[in-house]
């Protein structure tokens, strides 16, 4: 599988180099890894020997067409795909070069290290207060303070100016873009290495949108984030470094599995793609 | 669960098929182009199906009616106040009295022995088969419940005083009971009401969005820590109506109780003891033969109007609930 | 709090992944589950219980005479013919009164009511309530209708299928609405769109698509019928019926009804008489049941 090469300071005029992108080692300082990784539900291959890492303090983004597994392998990064009925992973997805999969490790405990943002905003239809506290609460933290945590979290999320004065209220009456950011502060309320967020502005207003991505560069200075999204500019953003995948048909089933094409600096990868499909995807000729 | 609104356009349609036609067209020509065939048959179908549905309010205004004339009659011969807060019912004998509590008190602990057993066992089962089970563990276990939903309450009833009352609680516990209690009878009605409270809290977490489970496994919490803190709350004003309705059902449990509770109306003060229901008193009475207008026969309604009212109550509290926890998501 | 989030030292010494604590397994949530197949375990145990307690007390006595005797004074020689021949008669009445009753108003509400009017809402919410009046208030309404009618008689078999009939209209009207509202509204539109009516789109689409749903609602609302007693205790059911039923003006007997009765008596010959006719009961609704499930399953359509 191709992975990274010769770098190529990015000097595409449509694309804004990411504002680390010159201190950017050429590879990743991987925290989180994927080794020959498939995704199996029940005998279909979903995704195919995916070698990939995840630098610490970046942001990965995951593009490609529909149905090329990228959120697949996003959920088999924090085994949220044991929660469906016949998902399988082969290969080996390592946190810290722990195997998330080895024997005697725990998913939540793999989930309260790898946090996730899913694509529709998902709170609970509890408080504002209580949503935040719920990880805390669940994952038996020991918290010295609850209300300085539930600020803090609020404010690195940059939500805690909206509501301050209505934490016992219904996170229902909230608007679609601050409800999202409730979810990302949820999240790194329980202190997470890594967050994962699953198309995370797909359902959201260009404004709104723009607040997740600034948000996002907030929180790449103590986090990891791997990213699925959709949307390229988005990637060209946000992204440090971008993979490609695509889905490919089996010749025999005519079922279509997802493949890793490329992966390097954001810079690169849409300024310089070294693979013809990657080429045509990024340029709109395909998907 | 959004309710689907399934209305057609009719007052449209009857338009453009009606005598009136439809909006003028600007143009020279008077004539609709519009103007369909008259349908006479349309309308008298949708006569019938009105007719049918209000056929049902009818039989509300019947119930009320039936109830209402012969408990008003009653009430003629004895006070409301001591009909309500009487402690002695003997309306069979020559000294009658009507204080209608002996029967309420027994209604009273065969209800609550019936939701102590079916409101931890229900809820247990439906949270088994909501978050746990794998559904063809689920396909399995929804139809036996609804079997346990169909068995006719004689053959409960049977049991109640057969099997538990004079097997297990006389013989196998040695408890100092009679032939009746009513601990048997709300024991075995609580059985009867678990599918209830099971089907519909069960419909009331599936209906839980799956992104809200996923947003708590994201967050570290396991599938207990899922069910109880975060599935069990969202569905809560269902899970509550589901436990009215069970409520509601072993108020009006008529067969249970009057074969297995006893026909003693007295004031209950114990589970061990016998005691007749409001139902049971009207399954009773109306073995005998009473004359229509008598106020024997009046008696029956006045308790079957107490009945119904307590029922509608209880219903009308539930059947909001569930329409609340519809809108929800 | 300034190192929310840092990797631990960014050193593997903090970092595992094995369970801080319990995670699913803990005590509490094995505890949690436990309690949860206790729950069922208990329904089925009960359920277990009934049917072999019945079966054990009642095989003696389920035998040809409970087809073919009248009940009698002597249980050796009672059987059931009189209730069964009045429990069919009294269910195709009831059958009869409420399907067609519960389908048509099941489509009005559906299909024609404009939800905004203020009485198309009271049927609604009249519907959902009539579904849950306790039984014996049934018998209670129809005892006051054939009073006022001025019947001298009360116990006659369509006076119970009317009974009856009143109690389980709710529930096919409401089993109905599900089977209709299933049906999806593109097929309601495609029909529309082809210039058919109303009623057309719903005699030529909606309710073919509908029978399975409402064959279930039905099957399942009538084997609650068979089972019910109290109503027809008002109506004076409870009598020494040795004549098999006729017509609709006939006196009859049903079979929970003779199960109650027997059930008073004394002797220990009756009680096996009333668990052997359960168990005919039992039978017949779980075919009920079993029939019900399968015409859900298989004629169901998914959408």
């Amino acid at each position: 599988m191709e992975t990274n090469s010769p770098d190529q300071p990015a000097s595409s005029a449509t694309v804004r180099p990411t504002p680390s992108d010159v201190a950017l080692p050429d590879q990743p300082d991987a925290v989180l890894t994927c080794d020959n990784v498939d995704v199996y539900y029940g005998s279909f291959k979903a995704v195919e020997q995916v070698n990939l890492g995840f630098g610490l303090n970046e942001i990965t983004a995951l593009i490609g067409p529909s149905g090329c597994g990228k959120s697949t392998l996003l959920r088999s990064l924090n085994r949220m795909n044991d929660l469906v009925e016949g998902a399988r992973v082969a290969g080996t997805v390592s946190f810290m070069n722990e195997d998330i999969y080895g024997p005697g490790v725990d998913a939540i405990e793999v989930r309260r290290r790898i946090g996730m943002v899913f694509q529709k905003p998902n709170p609970f239809p509890k408080s504002i207060y209580d949503n935040i506290a719920y990880g805390a609460r669940v994952t038996g933290m020991k918290v010295s303070s609850m209300d300085d945590l539930v600020e803090e979290a609020l404010t690195r999320a940059a939500l805690w100016d909206e509501v301050k004065d209505k934490l016992k209220q219904s996170a229902y009456g909230l608007s679609g873009g601050q409800q999202q950011r409730l979810c990302i502060a949820r999240t790194i309320a329980i202190k997470p290495d890594v967050i994962l967020m699953d198309e995370p502005c797909s359902a959201l207003d260009p404004i709104a949108t723009m607040r997740i991505e600034d948000l996002m560069q907030e929180l790449r200075k103590d986090y990891t984030i791997v990213i699925v999204t959709h949307n390229m500019q988005q990637a060209a953003r946000v992204a440090d470094r971008t993979a490609f995948f695509t889905a490919l048909p089996d010749e025999t089933t005519g079922n279509r599995t997802g493949v890793l094409v490329e992966y390097g600096k954001t810079g690169q990868i849409f300024g310089a793609p070294n693979d013809k499909r990657t080429e045509d995807y990024i340029s709109g000729r395909f998907g | 669960m959004n309710k689907k609104s399934a209305t057609f356009p009719v007052l449209v349609i009857d338009d453009v098929a009606g005598s009136k036609g439809p909006a003028q067209l600007p143009g020279p020509s008077n004539i609709s182009h519009f103007a369909g065939r008259p349908r006479p048959g349309e309308k008298i179908i949708k006569g019938v199906l009105a007719f049918s549905a209000a056929l049902t309010v009818v039989i509300t205004v019947g119930i009320l009616i039936a109830l209402i004339v012969p408990g008003v009659e009653f009430f003629v011969n004895v006070p409301i106040w001591d009909f309500l807060f009487g402690t002695r019912w003997t309306p069979m004998f020559a000294d009658a009295d009507y204080g209608v509590l002996p029967l309420v008190s027994a209604t009273i602990w065969t209800t609550v022995l019936a939701l102590i057993i079916a409101i931890p066992f229900g809820l247990g089962a439906a949270v088994l088969m909501s978050e746990y089970a794998h559904p063809k563990l689920r396909a399995v276990l929804k139809p036996i419940l609804e079997v346990l939903a169909g068995i006719p309450t004689v053959v409960y009833g049977l049991f109640a005083l057969q099997f538990i009352q004079l097997v297990v609680f006389k013989e196998w516990l040695q408890l100092d009971t009679g032939a009746f209690s009513v601990l048997a009878a709300g024991l075995v009605m609580g059985i009867m009401i678990i599918p209830t409270i099971a089907s519909i809290s069960e419909d009331a977490m599936s209906a839980v969005p799956m992104s809200l489970r996923q947003g708590s496994a994201a967050l570290g919490a396991n599938r207990m820590q899922t069910s109880v803190r975060v599935v069990f709350p969202a569905a809560l004003s269902g899970i509550i109506a589901a436990i009215i309705l069970g409520v509601s059902r072993a108020v009006g449990e008529t067969m249970i109780v009057a074969i297995a509770a006893g026909s003693q109306a007295r004031i209950v003060t114990g589970p061990l003891e016998a005691g007749q229901t409001m139902t049971g008193f009207i399954a009773n009475a109306a073995l005998g033969d009473s004359r229509v207008g008598s106020l024997e026969y009046n008696t029956l309604f006045a308790v079957g109007l107490l009945l119904f009212i307590i029922t509608l109550i209880i219903n009308m509290i539930s059947i909001r609930l569930v329409n609340k926890f519809r809108q929800v998501y | 709090m300034a190192s929310l989030g840092k990797l631990a030292a960014q050193g593997a010494a903090a970092t595992t992944l094995k369970s801080q604590n319990g995670g699913e397994y803990s005590a509490r949530a094995i505890g949690f589950l436990f309690a949860l197949w206790f729950s069922l375990f208990v329904a089925v145990l009960f359920l277990g219980t009934l049917i072999i307690v019945t079966v054990i007390e009642g095989a003696p006595k389920f035998s040809l005479n409970l087809f073919t005797e009248y009940s009698s004074s002597n249980p050796d020689n009672a059987g059931a013919r009189a209730a069964i021949f009045g429990s069919v008669f009294v269910i195709a009445t009831t059958a009869v009164l409420a399907i067609p009753l519960g389908v048509a108003a099941a489509t009005y509400l559906e299909e024609f009511a404009d939800k905004r009017r203020w009485w198309n809402r009271l049927i609604e919410l009249n519907v959902q309530n009539l579904a849950a009046v306790p039984s014996i208030v049934y018998g209670l309404l129809t005892l006051g209708l054939l009073a006022t009618v001025g019947f001298k008689s009360k116990n006659f078999v369509l006076a119970g299928g009317i009974a009856l009939a009143l109690l389980i209209l709710p529930v096919i009207v409401i089993a109905t609405r599900e089977a209709i509202r299933s049906v999806p509204s593109e097929i309601r539109q495609g029909s529309l769109a082809l210039g058919a009516s109303p009623w057309q789109t719903v005699w030529r689409q909606i309710l073919p698509s509908s029978i399975p749903g409402i064959a279930t609602g039905s099957i399942l609302a009538l084997s609650r019928a068979l089972g019910e007693a109290a109503p027809l205790l008002l109506l004076g059911a409870l009598v020494y019926v040795t004549f098999d039923p006729t017509s609709l003006m006939s006196g009859f007997t049903t079979m929970p009804i003779q199960i109650f009765s027997w059930t008073g008596r004394p002797q220990e010959g009756f009680h096996e008489l009333a668990a052997a006719a359960s168990i005919l009961l039992l039978v017949l609704l779980v075919i009920m049941n079993g029939l019900a499930i399968f015409i859900r399953n298989r004629f169901q359509k998914r959408w």
